[in-house]
């Protein structure tokens, strides 16, 4: 647990928490870039770089960007009054939840393994994606494409109606 | 407090507020950024066990994460654009209001 850890924590909860509960749409996409660059800076920090450049990539600049789309497409703002109910027990829920976990977390006694391990060089990761794991990464392939696809369907299904 | 207890608890911290944000909210929009704070939340767990675990010279745990980045961007690609065909269809993202199935 060191200092630059704790801050990357720090930021990427405090996203993540910005995201969840303030009110414009916008501003929850940009808390939630945040959130998850600060996630890309903690597995960097645990010393897996391809993974948080990926994330970066990805998350920031595809996912997020998608979002804000999204947003800007559809105009949704939530009503300005929400049932205090539903909130309640989402954060009951969602608290009941966090305590289990960490019980179980503080009470497993996890096995530490190797104290410092070497970092995951790239070139490893790809003799792994390109030996061992070939037949995963063609199905990832495969499954991008259908999700291309079918997002376009799904998204042009009006237009295609009324012809 | 051992790092790899630290990791866990900050990976349960955000799933915890992911699932808060999916089950009180009432946007569509705001529920896929809920779900998508709690498979991050699943990433840094393996990221975690991968690191401090008895085989980081395996790679499972960063090749997983990989995979499941490129899984949750289709997820989000097809998620999004099912939530503007309601829109489209319904005129809002509240899902309160999207309680319909008729054509």
């Amino acid at each position: 647990m060191t200092v630059p850890f704790l801050i990357l924590a720090a930021i990427t909860l405090a996203g993540a928490v910005a995201a969840m509960t303030l009110r414009k749409l916008v501003h929850c996409a940009l808390a939630l870039a945040v959130s998850l660059v600060g996630l890309a800076g903690l597995y960097l920090d645990l010393g897996a770089q391809f993974v948080g450049l990926a994330q970066v990539l990805v998350y920031v600049g595809a996912v997020v960007i998608l979002i804000v789309f999204a947003i800007l497409l559809t105009r949704g703002d939530e009503p300005p009054s929400p049932r205090v109910g539903r909130a309640i027990s989402g954060v009951v829920i969602s608290a009941c939840v966090f305590a289990v976990l960490a019980w179980a977390i503080v009470s497993g006694g996890a096995a530490q393994g190797a104290s410092a391990p070497s970092l995951a060089p790239i070139s490893d990761i790809g003799h792994a994606m390109m030996g061992r794991y070939i037949l995963p990464l063609e199905v990832v392939g495969l499954l991008l494409t259908a999700a291309l696809i079918g997002a376009v369907v799904i998204a042009m299904e009006e237009k295609r109606r009324t012809k | 407090m051992t790092p790899l207890t630290g990791c866990l608890l900050i990976s349960a911290l955000l799933f915890a507020v992911g699932l808060g944000g999916a089950l009180s909210r009432r946007c569509a929009i705001l529920v896929l950024i809920g779900i998508e704070l709690m498979l991050n939340a699943a990433n840094l767990n393996f990221i975690a066990f991968w690191r401090y675990g008895p085989h980081p010279e395996a790679l499972t745990g960063v090749l997983f994460v990989i995979f499941s980045i490129a899984i949750a961007a289709a997820e989000a690609a097809v998620g999004l654009a099912l939530i503007m065909a309601v829109y489209r269809h319904a005129k809002t993202t509240d899902l309160s209001r999207v309680d319909s199935m008729k054509g």
